[in-house]
């Protein structure tokens, strides 16, 4: 399975100046686990210690905010795009 | 000026004061820091310096994150000074407090605003701040009120703007913004939709999203309701303050206010307890809260009160934090509890509210049926804006007479009075 992975201003400096990386895997789990194996420095910056989200870390799935779905166990169709967003927007 | 840098919220990192509103290393909010030791000192004379000001917002300069100074006839952008905002109604409601057993109850009517929402206010503080950041468009997504104010800004300072919405919007709000000439741009889909939407263009266009990349300076602009209220309670602190929560920045920006001018000397005592207002439609922050979470799971709004429907609120958090250190609360109300809290504001007080008012003085119906609410305490309602703006919520309500127009027509038809 091969994703967009679609990274936000702020963490492009963290990945080579990349606005967008292909990526492989099956889960959004994986597809994040693949996205941090190419940019280390990503994984510190929206992963708390335990490996989950930081609070203020958003991720959609194809336009939807992946806890409606089965968050990071979230299944990923081949093509599809996930977007990584900062949280503190709006209001 | 006393605004000094943007600092992250969580992990205190500091940064420059430019459009930037997310912390690069650990993507927590950045919030506006000031440099008070300059602005302190003799606390009589500050206070003669804020009753002197301008009758808006300009009066709290000292407080807000301009570089340049409040706009106006003596600053740099001389002759386009907007649509000033703020110094609105603090009333008295006797006869509300009355009706909910209470002693002493206050509303705040902030539809008494150029675009009848407190919306004003914070978007006042973000045009004047993108202008002096060179910015020439502005942008916002919105529930509603905030639409009518960017749009009516952008107008009032000729600025091009760009408002989106969701696409099912109440049709008063979308006529509101509409006619001030913007680029409106209806979305199908949710706020969250919306919001997440406007974060990716944010990204691609040189806009000033003024709740997304302004955001730090946007949400100061909030503060500015607590000073007008401790100002118009003759320098003091209530004892409660009841606030609607959407996505909670207006309700911690309120105890911000307050905080900063306590720890100035302007004001002396504990901070209000602060009870949040939610729809059940879409109560987030009132769920996590009565769950004992520390964060809110996001939801699928489904309710009348639109202006509140963000089902992912940016500062579910530390509205959660700050409810539970003033021992106040975050409280949700049903539909029906809405539009009767929009009939009981207006039957007792006079002020004809929208939903979002309609859900404010429900909850404070509700915390006052539960007893929370000590009868000598002070409490303060914050209506933030106008009935005019959702009249679906009241169609239907009341009957009216219609007869012929004769005396005795009048004495057949409505001799026991209209209403009940």
């Amino acid at each position: 399975m091969s994703v967009v992975v679609k990274i936000p201003t702020q963490l492009r400096a963290a990945a080579g100046g990349e606005a967008e990386a292909q990526i492989e895997g099956a889960t959004v789990q994986e597809v994040l686990d693949g996205l941090f194996e190419r940019h280390e420095e990503l994984r510190v910056r929206i992963s708390d210690d335990d490996g989950s989200l930081r609070r203020f870390v958003n991720v959609y799935l194809a336009g939807e905010d992946i806890r409606f779905l089965d968050g990071l166990a979230t299944p990923v169709a081949d093509g599809a795009e996930l977007t990584i967003l900062p949280a503190v927007a709006g209001g | 000026m006393a605004v000094s840098h943007l600092q992250c919220k969580e992990c205190k990192a500091e940064y420059p004061l430019e459009a930037l509103y997310v912390c690069e290393r650990c993507f927590g909010p950045l919030e506006v820091a000031y440099d008070h030791s300059r602005t302190g000192g003799d606390v009589g004379e500050l206070r003669r310096r804020i009753q002197g000001g301008p009758q808006n917002i300009w009066r709290y300069a000292d407080f807000l994150p301009l570089a340049g100074g409040p706009p106006g006839p003596s600053g740099r952008l001389a002759s386009r000074v907007g649509l000033p905002a703020g110094c609105t109604p603090l009333i008295r409601a006797d006869r509300l407090a009355e009706r909910l057993g209470l002693r002493e109850v206050w509303v705040k009517n902030d539809a008494a605003n150029p675009t009848h929402s407190f919306k004003d206010r914070v978007v006042s503080v973000a045009v004047t701040r993108a202008r002096e950041l060179g910015f020439e468009t502005i942008a916002c997504a919105s529930t509603g009120n905030l639409a009518n104010s960017v749009a009516a800004h952008g107008a009032a300072l000729g600025l091009e703007s760009y408002v989106f919405i969701p696409a099912d919007l109440e049709e008063q709000k979308i006529l509101a913004t509409g006619v001030y000439g913007t680029n409106l741009v209806g979305v199908r889909g949710s706020y969250d939709d919306v919001n997440r939407l406007c974060t990716e263009l944010c990204a691609e266009r040189d806009w000033a999203f003024v709740n997304i990349n302004l955001r730090p300076y946007y949400a100061e602009g909030s503060k500015t309701l607590a000073y007008e209220i401790a100002e118009q309670l003759g320098w003091e602190l209530p004892d409660r303050c009841i606030v609607p929560v959407a996505s909670g920045s207006l309700f911690t920006k309120i105890a911000r206010g307050f905080q900063e001018w306590t720890e100035l000397g302007l004001l002396n005592g504990e901070l209000p307890r602060m009870n949040g207002a939610q729809a059940e439609g879409c109560s987030p922050v009132a769920s996590a809260f009565a769950d004992g979470h520390d964060v809110c799971r996001p939801v699928k709004p489904n309710t009348i009160a639109k202006s509140l429907a963000i089902g992912n609120p940016a500062d579910g958090p530390y509205a959660l934090d700050l409810a539970r250190r003033t021992g106040g609360s975050i409280d949700a109300v049903s539909d029906d509890e809405i539009r009767a809290g929009i009939k009981l504001l207006a039957e007792t007080t006079g002020v004809f509210t929208e939903t979002a008012g309609g859900v404010t003085t429900a909850v404070l119906a509700k915390l006052a049926a539960r007893g929370d609410i000590d009868p000598d305490e002070r409490v303060v309602l914050v209506i933030t804006g106008e009935g005019l703006k959702t009249l679906d919520a009241v169609r239907g309500t009341f009957e009216t007479s219609t007869i012929e127009p004769t005396l005795a027509a009048f004495e057949a038809g409505v001799s026991e009075g209209v209403t009940a």
